[in-house]
């Protein structure tokens, strides 16, 4: 699909619309939102990218393959579960926060690591499902 | 951290280390892996001196507190009797198969796995948390299974592993459902704490329960009769695992379990009664299974599971002279059944043969070897001064003195100790003596290490025979008191001439006259095969065939892989469900009893669009329209989610709804054409289907809405998401922390869909590519 106004449009759209997604993530735990939906928004922005320009520039522009979002997003996931464990001696994921708010981002829990791990994660299996598809075909 | 939970985790630790440092290393250094178990011996023997004086070494820390698993290990007699089992003849197998399977490919693979049984089997002793042990039990099972399946390029070997994995795993299954039965009913996992309520044990309506399970666990480790058609299976493994795992230690582990909980069941006469029956089949049927055997490891495998029979049996009897019989027989068992299989490990690794056909008059050449043989086969026998002739002493005094049928059980065990006499003159002694066979060419001289292993534990068969006092003051005498209340039996080798004596007598003459006169060939190992459609192994791989027939049928007609197909099958039975529920139920009305709001412009207008979008998707004859249909259809879902206050349902159905489409997209142009879509029958069925599914979920969604709600769970929610995990958006805060676990499990499934796909589309690729 070839097409000016789409092709600059997205990639346009493309930093905004992550930027969107995380914005999503962040405000997850007191406003609609959260770590599954940012990573749908994440990754239709580059399945967006990825319709205008094609698949290899979107592989080109994500530099690493999006499988290895994956056990990253698990890996994080999992170490924000044990961080009490190892840290404070209480069970697994009960929520760390840190005492004092951080400007602009407000209270950071061991609960937003976790959101961002099903983020990393959503994306990693979304791009690789449909990446993986539309190369075979 | 304390030494003693160090040292159950030492063999773990040990593996990973041996992981990290590679297979071309290991090969040079094999012989130091030795060292761990004969650390672990070193450190058990050390603390031999304390617990004999009544000392317990205990270790206890809380694990998951909420289900009862701590990490509670305790070092008591019978433990310490097991430990120094695994561990010493752990140090001589490790030691042993460092030349047995020298410069093997796999040899660190073997010795990872020898390590992590090592540490599962010492941890499975020394567990006073029944969770925990039942851990370590499959441990013990895992990694038979792959020791078992060493030589994985077998089919064979395979198979009888997985026999294996199957049968002790479903002992592990029963184990489970017996300890958190055990730990509902007495209201503590830990088995010491159990003996506190000892009425749970014989006369609770669950203690038959209780009872079964145990068995079923106890029984399938074992190898009791009906389940003990695994362990010659097993004897594919190479000859050390033999030794260590299907012999000396792992299938002790049943007996373990029951003599650990003989204490708690002590007032129960059924459990008693079951296992002198179970032992007592079980002795006679691998007892007599022994004289049909060629391989030298058959004859040794059915002979071990005569063995556990025995054990069992002396168990069932239980008095205290009969677990005094029982707890020496381990010991004797274990010396001289290790002893004869590395015997036989060296034989085949000289000869390349296990025919006892074929295996004879090697006396000459591998005589120290010979001398091992024969003394262990002269443990089996009973013959003084050997541990043996103590072990069957105290058997026939068990027999005659219990209570119940004392003329039989004593005649039963004379029998079956004539054809342990039998197997073990077989394996130690035949192929040493008579004439050489033609199909054997020159033998080497084997490794000192082949020889001197099965030596050392032949010798220590003499050792214990010439002072029964030190298995006296080592074991029965403080092992007995604890399992039967009472003191242990003065333990001697000399009696006097008395009746056990003459029955010792005949057991020997008989036996030799036995192996003098019954040559084991090929012809007779055919004959017991005529009969072998009626054995436990063949009715269990056909109900195994039988399960997976059925298996089969079923994904065939369900799973067929046509998506339509599934959705049809999905809706007719949920159709129906629903159906049924509608219409034998009373009660059930059109009419909607609490208050709801009138419909408004909003939702009519969007009810409208869902309509119009459904029809055109039904209707339209292109497949591209279709897709907008359903994408549309999806967004106004996502609309009526907004105006009941789920926007965070709504956003999340909009951005899905969105990838539906891309992906539909994306297939669309490589879908075959629409051939069977205007089949007016086939339309006519969905129809019906459809109108029928909507129309009995309408009701049941009426008969929801007449329900007064119950809001327990989302008060709570809505009430502490603040407070307790400081959000304020309850579905987040239910998602992340309240339910994360859930989450985690999520996300984990979303990976392997991921990892599916792609796998699944780039080996299908590669393949077609070539």
């Amino acid at each position: 699909m070839k097409s000016i106004v789409l092709n600059t449009i997205s990639k346009l759209l493309l930093p905004l619309l992550i930027l969107f997604s995380v914005f999503v993530l962040m405000r997850g735990h007191n406003l609609p939102g959260g770590g599954f939906v940012g990573g749908l928004v994440a990754s239709i922005a580059f399945i967006l990218h990825a319709f205008a320009n094609g698949l290899i520039e979107t592989r080109k522009l994500l530099r690493i393959h999006p499988g290895f979002l994956i056990p990253t997003g698990l890996l994080i996931a999992t170490l924000s579960a044990l961080a009490p464990v190892i840290l404070t001696g209480d069970p697994m994921m009960t929520g760390l926060w840190l005492e004092q708010d951080i400007p602009i981002l407000g209270k950071i829990g061991s609960s937003l690591f976790f959101d961002a791990g099903v983020y990393l994660v959503v994306i990693g299996a979304c791009l690789t499902i449909i990446f993986t598809i539309s190369e075979s075909l | 951290m304390n030494t003693f939970l160090l040292v159950i985790l030492t063999p773990f630790l040990f593996s990973l280390l041996l992981f990290s440092i590679g297979r071309q290393v290991f090969q040079r250094i094999t012989l130091l892996a030795s060292a761990l178990p004969i650390f672990l011996f070193i450190y058990f023997v050390s603390l031999t001196p304390s617990i004999i004086n009544g000392e317990v070494i205990s270790f206890f820390t809380s694990w998951v507190p909420t289900l009862g698993i701590h990490l509670d290990f305790r070092l008591d007699n019978l433990a310490l009797l097991f430990t120094l089992l695994i561990t010493g003849i752990g140090s001589i197998v490790f030691l042993y198969t460092s030349q047995y399977l020298k410069g093997h490919q796999k040899l660190l693979r073997f010795y990872i796995f020898l390590s992590i049984f090592m540490g599962a089997m010492i941890g499975l002793v020394t567990s006073n948390n029944i969770l925990t042990l039942f851990i370590f039990w499959e441990l013990t099972s895992i990694s038979s299974f792959f020791l078992i399946s060493f030589n994985n390029e077998e089919a064979e070997s395979r198979k009888s592993a997985l026999i294996a994995l199957t049968i002790t795993g479903l002992g592990g299954l029963a184990l489970l459902a017996f300890g958190v039965l055990a730990g509902q009913l007495t209201g503590t996992y830990s088995i010491v704490e159990m003996l506190q309520s000892p009425e749970v044990f014989y006369q609770h309506q669950y203690s038959g329960f209780l009872l079964v399970f145990l068995f079923l666990a106890a029984f399938t480790k074992s190898a009791q009769f009906p389940f003990h058609f695994w362990l010659p299976g097993a004897m594919k493994a190479p000859t050390p695992v033999s030794t260590y795992l299907h012999s000396a230690t792992m299938v002790k582990a049943g007996i373990y379990l029951l003599l650990r909980f003989t204490p708690h069941f002590k007032d129960n006469n059924i459990f008693f009664l079951s296992l002198l029956i179970v032992g007592a089949i079980t002795m006679l049927y691998a007892a007599i299974n022994t004289l049909f055997k060629t391989d030298l490891k058959g004859v040794l495998a059915y002979s071990t599971i005569g063995a556990l029979g025995i054990i069992v049996f002396l168990n069932g009897i239980g008095t205290t002279t009969a677990i005094t019989a029982a707890i020496v027989f381990i010991l004797v068992h274990a010396l001289y059944k290790a002893s004869l299989f590395l015997v036989t490990g060296t034989l085949e690794h000289q000869t390349g043969t296990r025919d006892i056909t074929k295996l004879g008059g090697l006396g000459k050449v591998l005589l120290p070897l010979a001398i091992a043989g024969i003394i262990a086969a002269l443990s089996s026998a009973g013959f003084p001064p050997t541990v043996g002739f103590l072990g069957k002493d105290l058997i026939y005094e068990a027999t005659l003195s219990g209570s119940i049928q004392p003329a039989l059980l004593t005649s039963l065990a004379v029998i079956t100790n004539i054809f342990m006499v039998f197997a073990g003159l077989i394996v130690g002694l035949k192929p040493f003596t008579g004439k050489k066979h033609t199909s054997i060419g020159e033998v080497k001289k084997p490794h000192i290490l082949l020889w001197a292993m099965p030596l050392t534990l032949a010798l220590l068969s003499i050792f214990f025979g010439i002072f029964p006092q030190t298995v006296e003051k080592l074991f029965t005498h403080h092992i007995v008191p604890a399992l039967t209340q009472n003191p242990s039996p003065h333990l001697a080798l000399w009696h006097g001439f008395n009746l056990i004596l003459l029955l010792s007598a005949i057991t020997l003459v008989s036996g030799l006259i036995l192996y003098l006169i019954w040559k084991p060939s090929q012809a007779k190992e055919k004959l017991i095969s005529y009969i072998e459609f009626l054995s436990p192994k063949s009715i269990f791989i056909k109900l195994g065939k039988g399960f997976l027939s059925i298996s089969y049928f079923l994904t065939r007609t369900v799973q067929n892989g046509y998506l339509r197909k599934y959705i049809l099958v999905i809706l007719i039975i949920l159709t129906i469900v629903l159906g049924a529920h509608i219409i034998f139920s009373q009660g059930v009305s059109l009419s909607i009893i609490n208050d709801i709001d009138p419909l408004n412009w909003k939702e009519i207008s969007v009810l409208i669009m869902m309509l119009v979008s459904i029809l055109f998707t039904v209707l339209t004859k292109s497949r591209l329209s279709a897709i907008v249909g359903m994408g549309f259809l999806g967004y106004t879902i996502c609309l009526i989610f907004l105006f009941y206050g789920a926007p965070d349902l709504a956003m999340t159905q909009f951005s899905i709804d969105t990838l539906t489409v891309v992906l539909f997209m994306l297939v669309l142009f490589h879908l075959p054409r629409y051939l069977d879509f205007s089949i007016p029958k086939r339309r006519f069925r969905d129809a019906v289907l459809a109108t029928s599914f909507g129309t009995f979920l309408a009701f049941t969604i009426i008969e929801i809405i007449n329900e007064t709600p119950e809001k327990i769970t989302s008060q709570f929610y809505a009430d502490n998401a603040y407070l307790l995990a400081k959000g304020k958006n309850v579905v987040n805060v239910i998602l992340v922390d309240f339910r994360g676990f859930d989450t985690m499990i999520e996300i984990a499934v979303i990976a392997i869909a991921g990892i599916g796909v792609f796998a699944l589309l780039k080996l299908y690729l590669k393949k077609h590519q070539k």
